[in-house]
């Protein structure tokens, strides 16, 4: 699988360079500014981007901009962006084209190898892979006065808050350490409750636990 | 001159000798009595007495020159400048009293006061004088003359009445001076506001106001980046700085065990992974503390619009900003709306807000507004006077409406250009 990275700073470059390639992975290029990331992703096609939302040469947005622009010029490009914070602002702009096979992780989330390789091959397959702090901001001002959010249980909520961030529930229960059967039955109530229409598809399904959420629909 | 002319100049002198008349009268008996209260007051601040009446006369003596003040602009349009010095609420009596007397223009308005009721009286008077004067010169020829020449001579001005032929003479003088008064009683009238300017006005005053809003403001922010620094200072030394020496330690600890327990070092690591994960975590909140990154990012729109998002109650963002806002005056803003945001959230009871952002006129204004229950006050110790205190080191301002049951809007206003 080939990966595009995008990072301004030398020792993280190299170190998710190290650890990709550790896990597989081929560095197609790892670039340090936003024009190269630019170059880079129209140039080397690759399964997926890894990109630094801060980047030279304006050290504002500009990874995400450009990791946007390109996902405007080739719909559906996976992106995972990587942040020292993470905004919902930010979030809901990546998933705003509902295409998928997009990521936004703190960049703490290196620190676990496997959870983050494993990130990384979900976006590239066109899934997702969200910030559990994005998610916990969602649930945490959702929940303030959504009724249908206050009626699951302790058990459901831990569920959607791991699907929300874009694990299947093969992912859930390995997470939870329950069988996929629960996991199914937990996912469907929730659905119930929420008043979704139950999708087969994981990809589908998370897009849109995420609108349901970041719709303040209350 | 055609009488329509005629008419306006003869009600702008008739109302200029009305208003002239009422401040003689309002004059003479409020300047005196304010005059020897002050001076009793000053003279029992050694009793005691006088620490307790002093605030309250002056307070009196500087309404009376508030509204003598007011009336040379409202009437004449002779703005007379005063700039009084704060005196801070619910202090003892000592220093209120102390404090306006350090006050010069409390000395300016009490050496008004003799001035107004001598000379203020009869400038004030003399317009009055001026047009009722020929009314009574206009009246001599028709037979007044009579009633007055019983016990001799009588002088109307220069003019020895003693007949029929002198009264019109008097007449005809009357004339003139009503002619003279017709177009001059305005202008007496301003003449005596000047007098009223050239005693009370302080000449600096904007000046002088604007050294001390200066000096105030300067302290605040001096006082506020030095709590930031001491704060920031804590936080840095009780939390990230902290964990890297525990971290430290513990990989120490994990390089002598390796061999010997090979199952404790490895508890040893994840201790130390979950250290370095949390001072990420602190230094992350440190900086959005001191810089939020949306806000370097983006800017001040988009930082609210982040902001509003993190909020527990819906919140609708509308930025309407040309261009990027000052660095300094963009962390202000943000800073300001987060803390009015987060008021409205905790304390408001509303379930929505609504903030908009826009500039126009060289101006950033902000209002915040919730559909709370209202009741919101700039006090001391609120937020809201913290926000103000802020705002204040770049001339921002700050205004709180809200009425008991809502809804709350905080309009925050502050000079800036974009960029």
């Amino acid at each position: 699988m080939r990966v595009v990275l995008a990072e301004d700073l030398f020792l993280l470059r190299d170190g998710l360079v190290r650890l990709l390639e550790a896990y597989g992975f081929e560095i197609a290029a790892a670039v340090e500014s936003g024009p190269e990331l630019t170059r880079a992703l129209a140039e080397s096609k690759p399964d997926v981007a890894v990109v630094d939302v801060r980047l030279p040469p304006t050290h504002t947005d500009e990874g995400l901009q450009c990791a946007l622009a390109a996902r405007r010029a080739r719909p559906g490009l996976p992106v995972l962006v990587l942040s020292q914070h993470v905004e919902q602002l930010y979030a809901r702009e990546l998933l705003a084209d509902g295409d998928g096979g997009i990521g936004y992780l703190l960049k703490d989330r290196v620190f676990d190898a496997e959870q983050f390789v494993d990130a990384v091959r979900r976006v590239a397959a066109g899934g997702t892979a969200m910030d559990p702090q994005v998610i916990s901001q969602l649930l945490a001002r959702g929940s303030a006065d959504d009724r249908p959010l206050g009626r699951l249980t302790p058990r459901e909520r831990e569920v959607l808050e791991l699907m929300a961030q874009g694990r299947s529930n093969a992912g859930i229960a390995a997470q939870l350490v329950v069988t996929e059967r629960a996991v199914a039955k937990h996912t469907s109530n929730i659905f119930g409750k929420l008043g979704l229409e139950v999708s087969d598809d994981d990809n589908r399904r998370v897009l849109a636990v995420l609108a349901y959420l970041d719709s303040g629909h209350r | 001159m055609n009488s329509e002319d005629m008419r306006g100049r003869a009600r702008r002198a008739l109302l200029a000798a009305v208003q002239g008349l009422m401040l003689a009268l309002i004059t003479m008996p409020f300047g005196m009595a304010f005059l020897v209260l002050t001076l009793l007051s000053l003279a029992f601040i050694p009793l005691g007495i006088g620490l307790l009446t002093t605030p309250l006369v002056l307070t009196g003596v500087r309404a009376l020159a508030d509204v003598r003040r007011r009336l040379a602009a409202e009437w004449c349009g002779v703005r007379i400048r005063a700039v009084y010095r704060q005196v801070p609420r619910g202090t003892n009596p000592w220093t209120r009293t102390f404090t306006m007397l350090g006050d010069p223009q409390t000395w300016r308005d009490v050496r008004w006061l003799p001035v107004d009721f001598t000379a203020g009286f009869v400038s004030a008077l003399l317009p009055a004088l001026l047009l009722f004067y020929p009314v009574e010169g206009l009246m001599l020829p028709f037979g007044l003359w009579r009633a007055y020449t019983g016990g001799g001579t009588y002088w109307y001005a220069f003019v020895p009445v003693t007949g029929e032929a002198t009264a019109v003479g008097a007449g005809l003088l009357a004339l003139v001076i009503l002619r003279v008064a017709l177009r001059f009683t305005p202008n007496l009238l301003t003449a005596h506001f000047r007098l009223v300017r050239a005693v009370l006005d302080n000449g600096e005053g904007e000046l002088v106001e604007r050294v001390r809003v200066l000096t105030e403001t300067r302290r605040d922010a001096v006082d506020t980046s030095a709590a930031e620094l001491r704060r920031i200072e804590r936080d840095l030394h009780d939390g990230a700085q902290a964990r890297l020496v525990a971290m430290g330690m513990d990989l120490g600890t994990v390089e002598m065990l390796l061999d010997k327990d090979p199952a404790q070092a490895r508890q040893l690591l994840a201790r130390a992974r979950r250290n370095s994960v949390d001072a990420l975590e602190e230094l992350r909140d440190l900086v959005r503390g001191i810089h939020p990154p949306v806000l370097a990012e983006r800017g001040l729109g988009d930082a609210v619009r982040a902001l509003a998002l993190r909020l527990p109650l819906p919140a609708e963002v509308a930025v309407e900003l040309p261009g990027r806002v000052d660095a300094p005056v963009e962390s202000a803003a943000y800073f300001a709306v987060g803390e009015v945001l987060t008021n409205a959230a905790k304390h408001a009871g509303a379930d929505r807000i609504w903030v908009d952002l826009h500039h126009t006129d060289g101006l950033l204004r902000i209002t915040v507004t919730d559909n709370g229950g209202g009741g919101a006050r700039v006090g001391a110790g609120s937020g809201l006077a913290g926000i103000e205190k802020r705002l204040g080191t770049f001339d921002g301002v700050l205004a709180v409406s809200s009425p008991a049951g809502g809804p709350t809007m905080v309009t925050m206003e502050i000079p800036c250009v974009l960029s």
